[in-house]
């Protein structure tokens, strides 16, 4: 091991980006994304959605004191929570599925960092004007005027992360009443400070850490590297068209000089501060602004667009020889991306099913096992149930009890003559129930014998049933 | 054109160190990285202080805040005690019998119940009161002492045989192998076995019947059907707290039992009491 005389930075402060103004297709594209994003979460918790009396109105909410999740029709328990675990699964195959087709196109263009990014970068934008006034006042003396413009931009860049802190919580109770008791300081703690702590991350995140979290603190990048391959379309340059790069000088010799003039647009509009000449490479999220502001400059210099664009490498070595790259569907639609869309279908397709075949009244049987059975003074056996009944109308239903079995067993309830009990509205009840085999009878001697149980909704004729069995006293 | 920050040099540079001609490069980490990492050492040194942390020979350093996850659970007993303190007050005052006509106030009290007896119960009577040889089963329909709310809180309060209350509840099987001779002793399991249903020899249950009249039956009752009054079982039917079996009933008869249960009065308060009388009661044998 040698060691070289210099000591080498381990490390190094952040080097400012301040991304250029940029029109274009993509940056079109980011407006469209940015509003219906932005718009999606600010709005969805102020919608309403009539359920009747006694439940709440709002479209979406997720009412954690009652363990309910409201999603339009759609009404959620604690004991469906497949239904989000499925969700959950969807939402990686989904990003598996664009991933391996377009690469990091969440990264650039949904991304709640690159998006509120985006927004902050905007703000800065109108405050201090762009890019070279940006330079120019980030050099300048801390005087009256920067102090003016950088408070102005802080406070703005504030009340949106106020705003951003303050939607979240509208999602987990009654939007209008905690708006009012929000401005009139009687909200819950947990709320103002839920608020405050979202506002503060929004602030450092859009405002100042910026690139820094997609470099170093996000996993995401990181495991996007697995699910690329030479198919994916990522944003690159072409180098074998634009190298050897120079300046068009008035009266300079440009024979032999690629299409690259090396004017650093696709550099000044980057909001990564990478250069995407230097190949793909971990930092760039594929936001493709770049690409805009190349085939600008490509546009005024009279050469074809596309120097940066959306490649896939396995085009390389066909444009290298001159040959027409592949179709891109055909990038898009392949064995890979096919699997991940069949799967993906499939999982949503087996949600929707499960969503509409679910019962509104639901049985659950837990067997007591402690002990088994036990044997009554006329010699009988008998064994006991914890029931769980669900009822899911929005009004108290008489549920009443039977079972069916292949031999005679004899049913009763705990602290109940007849079969039914009243199950609340929008409630569940545990219930214990008894099943009793006489003396001598097959059930009392068999190990197991199954048998099935029954609940009828009184009112609405739905039934539900649950198999299990009936452990006799075995000699 | 205004200059641009200057930009790091292109080419990534080397730490300096090689091994073998491979060379380490140089990808330096941004420096609020480095302070958030001495920020993290600060804090632990901070919250070793504060919190206890190093793990002493009796115990850990108690820290300066003088925190403990003891003080914490004292704090929250504290804090369902007083929440259920309008509960348990109710529970006192309210009649046995009508407690189950106020959902709220059952529930709390076969809930509290059941925790009464996980902590003081399950060690004889069984996690799920299935009982076990001696200690009884209490999820049956069969009682020795009887199984209304109001009895079995008078056995949990009080005790059986009990020699810490004088209010507990006495009557004893005794030993007949001092009063009976071997003979009579062996007709009078063979009659016991016949008054439950089981298989027995004839001719000496016929002799056992009349040891049964003139030694046991002032208990046990003339039918065998027991006598709750005394703590008597009935011998006629299927449930036996010590087993049915020929050699059990002899040990049963020739060395007499005495089972005990504490006088719960001394341990639990009359809430407690309650709540697990209660419990019990729902079990599945309540009368």
């Amino acid at each position: 091991m040698s060691n070289s005389e210099e000591t080498p930075q381990l490390y190094a402060a952040r080097e400012p980006v301040f991304p250029r103004r940029v029109k274009g297709t993509f940056r079109t594209l980011k407006w469209v994304i940015m509003a219906l994003t932005l718009g999606v979460y600010y709005i969805a918790p102020w919608i309403r959605w009539d359920r009747g009396p006694n439940l709440p109105d709002q479209a979406i909410l997720i009412d954690l004191a009652n363990r309910r999740f409201y999603f339009f029709m759609i009404e959620i328990w604690p004991h469906e929570f497949y239904f989000v675990a499925g969700l959950l699964i969807m939402a990686g195959l989904g990003l598996f599925l664009i991933t391996s087709a377009l690469g990091r196109v969440w990264c650039g263009y949904t991304c709640p960092q690159t998006v509120w990014t985006d927004l902050f970068v905007t703000v800065e934008r109108w405050i201090e004007g762009d890019r070279n006034a940006r330079i120019r006042l980030w050099r300048s003396k801390w005087d009256l005027h920067k102090w003016r413009l950088r408070i102005t931009k802080w406070v703005i860049w504030f009340l949106i992360a106020i705003a951003t802190g303050g939607a979240w919580v509208f999602y987990f109770t009654d939007a209008p009443t905690l708006l009012h008791n929000l401005l009139t300081g009687q909200a819950h703690p947990i709320a103002y400070t839920t608020i405050f702590v979202l506002a503060l991350t929004t602030f450092i995140f859009g405002g100042f850490m910026r690139e820094q979290v997609c470099i170093y603190m996000c996993p995401w990048p990181r495991i996007q590297a697995a699910m690329m391959d030479e198919d994916t379309l990522t944003v690159a340059y072409r180098s074998w068209r634009g190298e050897p790069r120079g300046k068009r000088r008035k009266g300079a010799d440009v024979e032999g000089l690629g299409d690259c003039i090396d004017c650093n647009a696709c550099v000044n509009v980057c909001p990564m501060g990478i250069d995407i000449r230097d190949g793909q490479q971990l930092a760039c999220i594929t936001c493709a602004l770049c690409i805009d502001a190349c085939d600008d400059v490509m546009d005024k210099i009279g050469k074809p667009r596309g120097l940066i664009d959306y490649i896939a490498l396995s085009d390389e070595p066909l444009e290298r020889a001159g040959a027409k790259p592949r179709n891109i569907w055909k990038h898009v639609f392949r064995l890979r991306t096919l699997i991940y869309m069949g799967l993906w279908s499939a999982v949503g397709l087996a949600l929707v099913v499960a969503l509409f075949i679910r019962p509104d009244i639901d049985v659950t049987v837990a067997p007591v096992r402690n002990p088994t059975y036990v044997v009554l003074s006329d010699g009988s056996v008998r064994n006991t149930y914890d029931v769980r009944l669900l009822n899911k109308h929005g009004t108290d239903q008489p549920f009443r009890f039977s079972i069916t079995s292949e031999v005679p067993l004899e049913l009763a309830l705990e602290g109940d003559d007849d079969l039914t009990v009243t199950v609340p509205a929008d409630s569940t009840m545990l219930q214990r129930v008894y099943v009793t085999a006489a003396k001598g009878s097959p059930a009392a001697s068999a190990d197991r014998t199954p048998f099935r149980l029954w609940v009828e909704d009184l009112s609405s004729s739905d039934r539900a049933y649950k198999d299990t069995v009936f452990n006799g006293k075995v000699k | 054109m205004t200059k641009a920050p200057k930009k790091q040099k292109k080419e990534v540079k080397t730490t300096g160190h090689s091994w073998d001609g491979i060379e380490e490069l140089n990808n330096p980490l941004p420096r609020w990285w480095l302070w958030t990492f001495y920020g993290c050492i600060v804090f632990a040194l901070v919250y070793m202080a504060a919190y206890p942390a190093i793990p002493l020979l009796k115990e850990a350093t108690p820290g300066f805040l003088g925190w403990s996850t003891r003080q914490d659970v004292a704090k929250d007993i504290k804090k369902f005690d007083d929440a259920n303190k309008a509960l348990e007050e109710k529970l006192v005052a309210t009649d046995l019998t009508q407690v189950s006509e106020d959902a709220e106030l059952y529930h709390y009290a076969t809930s509290a119940g059941a925790a009464v007896f996980r902590t003081w119960c399950i060690q004889c009577h069984g996690s799920g009161g299935q009982g076990a040889k001696g200690f009884p089963n209490l999820l049956d329909d069969d009682w020795l002492w009887g199984g209304d709310v109001e009895t079995i809180y008078t056995t949990v309060t009080h005790g059986i045989r009990s020699s810490a209350d004088d209010d507990t509840r006495t009557g004893e099987m005794p030993a007949w192998a001092d009063v009976l001779e071997p003979d009579e002793t062996k007709s009078v399991i063979e009659y016991v076995l016949k008054l439950s249903g089981q298989d027995a020899d004839q001719q000496l249950a016929e002799a056992g019947a009349i040891v049964f009249e003139d030694n046991c039956a002032a208990c046990h009752g003339d039918d065998g059907t027991g006598d709750r009054d005394l703590g008597a079982p009935n011998l006629t039917d299927a449930i036996w707290l010590y087993g049915g079996d020929r050699a059990t009933i002899t040990e049963t008869v020739t060395k007499g039992r005495h089972g005990v249960m504490p006088n719960w009065n001394a341990r639990l308060n009359d809430a407690d009491i309650r709540s697990v009388t209660l419990y019990v009661h729902q079990l599945g044998g309540g009368e």
